[in-house]
């Protein structure tokens, strides 16, 4: 272990903002993929109910 | 024999892998969150500081592997898009679908950290180096790719054209792992290679392969994710998107 405190963890060796900017936009990005493709999922299964009611009852 | 074939093809239907993936893909997540929180720790709490880059190198935990899938996705997608136009199966055409944009984003990811490693190391946030231009070309790949889809209407035509588009590409792959071989680049040769003992600490190693096993898993989750997405979009004029998709909207609500 090789930090002292955790404002030293945070400089990074004066480094931090290059490190954190990496991995939170990282964290960033892969979780909003993640969120994207909940409201894709739920939108193609709302469309899909859509049409099974046009197709019995008719258009709307 | 007849029993064998179907056996073999038995989850190559849309209609079987649909629910399979639905069961597989918390088990890749988790496994996946597991390993980036293991890869993390040992990379920030274990891994020694470098001596050459002091703390700035730590960047290459989460860079190293993201370049990695970015190429790995790319070969995977362009054997799915060859599969597509080898057997004439639809399924293989949404697989490479799917794993398109899961590779761009690794790809965009592997270019940004660059970018932020670049600057304090080299005091350039982006150089014209061999391995930097091939990367940035690989992005226009995978952009190309998914647009070749977008600006076709006939599903199978874009199939089509998107698969040719992706097998054509990949020989931008080893020109991408070769560069820091082939050319004088500013980007550092390989810091792991198959002939040659790591030049690194083991600890070191260790993180950047877990974060790689986990961006693996991750890309697993979500590209199946990605697939379910795509069979019921494409799939919805058929009664069986219908029916199924309205029994699982059904039990959830």
């Amino acid at each position: 272990m090789q930090w002292g405190s955790v404002s030293e963890f945070m400089v990074m060796g004066g480094y931090g903002l290059y490190v954190w900017t990496s991995f939170g936009v990282s964290a960033f990005c892969m979780l909003w993929e993640v969120f994207a493709l909940r409201r894709r999922h739920a939108a193609a299964i709302a469309e899909t109910r859509e049409s099974i009611h046009d197709q019995c009852v008719g258009p709307r | 024999m007849a029993l064998a074939q179907i056996n073999w093809f038995k989850y190559s239907s849309p209609q079987a892998f649909y629910p399979l993936a639905g069961r597989m893909i918390p088990w890749f997540a988790t496994i996946a969150a597991l390993l980036i929180g293991v890869g993390l720790y040992i990379g920030f709490f274990v891994a020694p500081t470098d001596f050459q880059q002091g703390q700035s190198y730590r960047i290459i935990f989460v860079h190293v592997p993201a370049a990695w899938m970015s190429m790995f996705l790319y070969v995977v997608m362009a054997i799915w898009a060859g599969l597509g136009l080898g057997l004439n199966a639809r399924p293989s055409f949404m697989m490479a679908q799917a794993i398109a944009p899961t590779g761009a984003l690794f790809t965009f990811l592997a270019l940004f950290t660059g970018a932020m490693w670049g600057k304090p190391t080299w005091g350039a946030w982006w150089v014209w180096d061999a391995r930097l231009t091939s990367e940035l070309i690989l992005l226009f790949l995978y952009a190309g790719v998914m647009l070749l889809r977008t600006s076709i209407d006939d599903p199978r035509r874009a199939d089509r054209a998107s698969a040719v588009f992706a097998l054509v590409g990949v020989v931008n792959v080893p020109i991408i792992y070769f560069s820091v071989r082939w050319w004088n680049t500013l980007h550092q040769g390989a810091s792991v290679s198959m002939t040659a003992a790591p030049k690194m600490a083991a600890t070191m190693l260790t993180a950047m392969l877990v974060m790689t096993l986990g961006f693996w898993m991750y890309s697993i989750a979500v590209t199946l994710a990605r697939m379910r997405c795509v069979i019921l979009e494409r799939e919805r004029r058929s009664s069986w998107g219908m029916h199924h998709s309205h029994r699982e909207a059904v039990e959830v609500h």
